[in-house]
């Protein structure tokens, strides 16, 4: 089997759109809300829950023979609070600021829904490389969501992008102003609502009746 | 009349699916159910047909509406040249300005409401619902004077997609559309909704009434005074300063959001509405008795000016009154079961007055206590009904017991 065959492909692929854990699987909802309302600290959130997911899932993956059923739960907390705690101590060491903005939401990727997910449904059943891929995937998909998020937020509530001023001064002198309601938390779930809105307007298959 | 009738049916047949202009069927059985009572007839069945339909509905709150809204109309200009010394240019010139003030954002409101009402009944094959006419004329007098148009364009179409159109529609919303459109204004753009820069217009508007501030001009709405005071009493005053009675919160000569200062023209909507049987008695009564009982206990405790303020004052300052007629009766968004009327009026008052007095960041807190209750609505409907379900079965078994002689489980 090939590194990339068919099947890894999708396994890799998929979380992007057809089974995107943010938008078609509503996990990781919180932390999607909490840490868009600038472009930066979504990215940095984004990085770490790749790195945590996609790790967590290979040493699962290559404990899957060896975990008792009855206790796997624990067991995955364990590696998945280990590798949260290295990613925390990592960005306090190297991103101090970003850190102090994402608080304890770095620290709860833990109990993100989207980890847990993936390690019972995927890492426990599946090959330490499909584990990976499968990790990197749906981190990614995530990570998109929340950078797409914070786009619309950073623009439209504080004028930046990354901290850059984008929305020229003439337009301000002019009479526009930021949008406050776009920095609360209610905005972040209405921006989420309209992706998915979007998402399945574009994929029949996924709607409801 | 008869002349539109042939007019219509001649047009007819070109917007029928499959006509030239089949696209535009709703926009022309719009045009022509707002012209003529439509004279459908149910298929099958036994039907009491009333000549009230939501379109009447709506038209008689308008009406309702108006007495509020030309006064607003005349307190803009009369505060305006309050505030610039001028009032000797007399009641003509005073209404204009107003009147050209709120015209725009009438328009703004209605043009942006409305067209996206249009859009969605087009692509969703639905006929075009009558709800924005109301609201369309409600956003205007819940907003400041100074609002710029754009923010309530803005405003009006996220209300009406996020709180209105992905519900279903008219009739199927949870929250009220106007008050969203303030509520997104409040939280998206707090400098030009609060604060005693906002509710008097002090710019010239289309030409009319050029002039500065006169010495001692101040902004601050009643409310707002009462939210930034001090002292542990306060004296209201005009925008002068000069003190101001019970009787002039009732007529409407403050400062304050367009529709809602003048009591005496939220009363007549309030009895036409009543009148008509449009809007419920039971809820206005009960949003004004809750607020009431709020401002008594507030009264006791007593610590700040604006708990000091009586009771019966507070039901006469800021939207409390205006909320009271015309938000919290909104059919659609209000308790249904009688006795949930009450439960949900009551609470709204009680609500109202308690974030209006203790949260110093709200000065005003209709809205986000009708808002509330709004969500709770549905909850309070359901223990009503479940209540009268109890009763009626425990009704019904005393009945049997008493017929048998027996214990009945």
């Amino acid at each position: 089997m090939g590194l990339l065959s068919t099947g890894n492909k999708k396994v890799l692929i998929n979380p992007f759109s057809k089974s995107n854990p943010v938008i078609v699987l509503v996990l990781g909802i919180c932390s999607a809300l909490a840490v868009t309302a600038k472009l930066e600290p979504a990215l940095v959130m984004s990085a770490s829950v790749v790195v945590v997911v996609a790790f967590s899932n290979v040493i699962i993956s290559l404990l899957r023979n060896t975990i008792p059923g009855r206790i796997r739960i624990i067991v995955q907390l364990v590696v998945a609070a280990t590798l949260v705690t290295i990613v925390n101590e990592i960005l306090k060491a190297y991103a101090y600021d970003v850190s102090k903005q994402l608080s304890v939401f770095v620290g709860l990727i833990i109990t993100n829904c989207i980890l847990m997910g993936r390690l019972e449904a995927f890492a426990l059943g599946n090959k330490p490389w499909p584990a990976f891929l499968d990790g990197v995937g749906n981190g990614l998909g995530y990570g998109m969501i929340l950078v797409i998020v914070a786009f619309f937020r950073e623009l439209l509530g504080s004028g930046t992008l990354l901290g850059y001023r984008v929305i020229p001064q003439a337009l301000y002198d002019a009479g526009y102003m930021n949008n406050g309601l776009m920095i609360l938390p209610p905005m972040a779930l209405i921006v989420v609502a309209c992706i998915i809105w979007v998402h399945r307007a574009r994929n029949k298959d996924l709607q409801e009746n | 009349m008869k002349f539109l009738r042939n007019l219509l049916d001649k047009l007819k047949p070109d917007f029928e699916p499959g006509g030239r202009f089949g696209a535009f069927q709703s926009v022309f059985e719009g045009l022509e159910t707002f012209l003529f009572v439509p004279n459908k007839t149910s298929g099958s069945g036994v039907h009491i047909h009333d000549s009230i339909d939501t379109k009447r509905t709506m038209f008689m709150v308008v009406i309702a509406l108006f007495p509020a809204l030309l006064f607003g109309m005349y307190n803009v200009g009369y505060q305006h040249y309050l505030a610039i010394g001028q009032l000797s240019v007399g009641y003509r010139e005073i209404f204009l300005f107003g009147f050209l003030s709120v015209l725009p954002q009438l328009i703004v409101s209605y043009g942006v409401g409305l067209s996206i009402e249009f859009m969605a009944a087009q692509w969703r094959k639905h006929e075009i619902q009558e709800g924005f006419l109301v609201s369309g004329m409600l956003i205007p007098m819940i907003v400041p004077v100074d609002t710029p148009l754009w923010m309530i364009a803005v405003a009006t179409a996220f209300a009406v997609i996020f709180a209105k159109e992905v519900f279903g529609g008219t009739g199927m919303n949870i929250f009220n559309v106007a008050l969203v459109t303030r509520a997104f204004l409040f939280f998206s753009y707090p400098s030009k909704m609060s604060g005693d820069r906002v509710f008097i217009r002090l710019s010239e508007t289309f030409g009319l009434g050029a002039g500065t501030p006169v010495d001692g001009f101040s902004g601050a709405t009643p409310l707002g005074q009462a939210a930034t005071a001090t002292a542990h009493t306060v004296q209201l005053t005009d925008i002068l300063g000069n003190p101001l009675s019970a009787w002039d919160l009732f007529w409407g000569f403050i400062p304050g959001s367009i529709g809602e200062t003048s009591k005496f023209a939220i009363l007549l909507g309030a009895v036409f509405l009543i009148i008509t049987g449009i809007a419920d008695w039971r809820i206005m009564i009960s949003v004004f008795v809750g607020g009431f009982c709020m401002g008594t206990i507030l009264n006791a405790v007593g610590t700040t000016a604006a708990m000091n303020i009586s009771a019966y004052e507070h039901l006469l300052l800021g939207g409390f009154a205006f909320g009271a007629v015309f938000m919290a009766t909104d059919p659609v968004t209000s308790a249904r079961t009688v006795s949930g009327k009450y439960i949900y009026g009551f609470l709204i008052g009680l609500f109202g007055i308690l974030i209006r007095v203790i949260n110093p960041g709200y000065p005003e807190g209709m809205m986000l206590a009708i808002l509330l209750m709004n969500m709770f609505a549905p909850v309070i409907d359901y223990f009503v009904v479940q209540a009268n379900i109890k009763r009626r079965l425990k009704r019904m078994r005393v009945k049997k017991e008493n017929t048998t002689g027996l214990k009945s489980d």
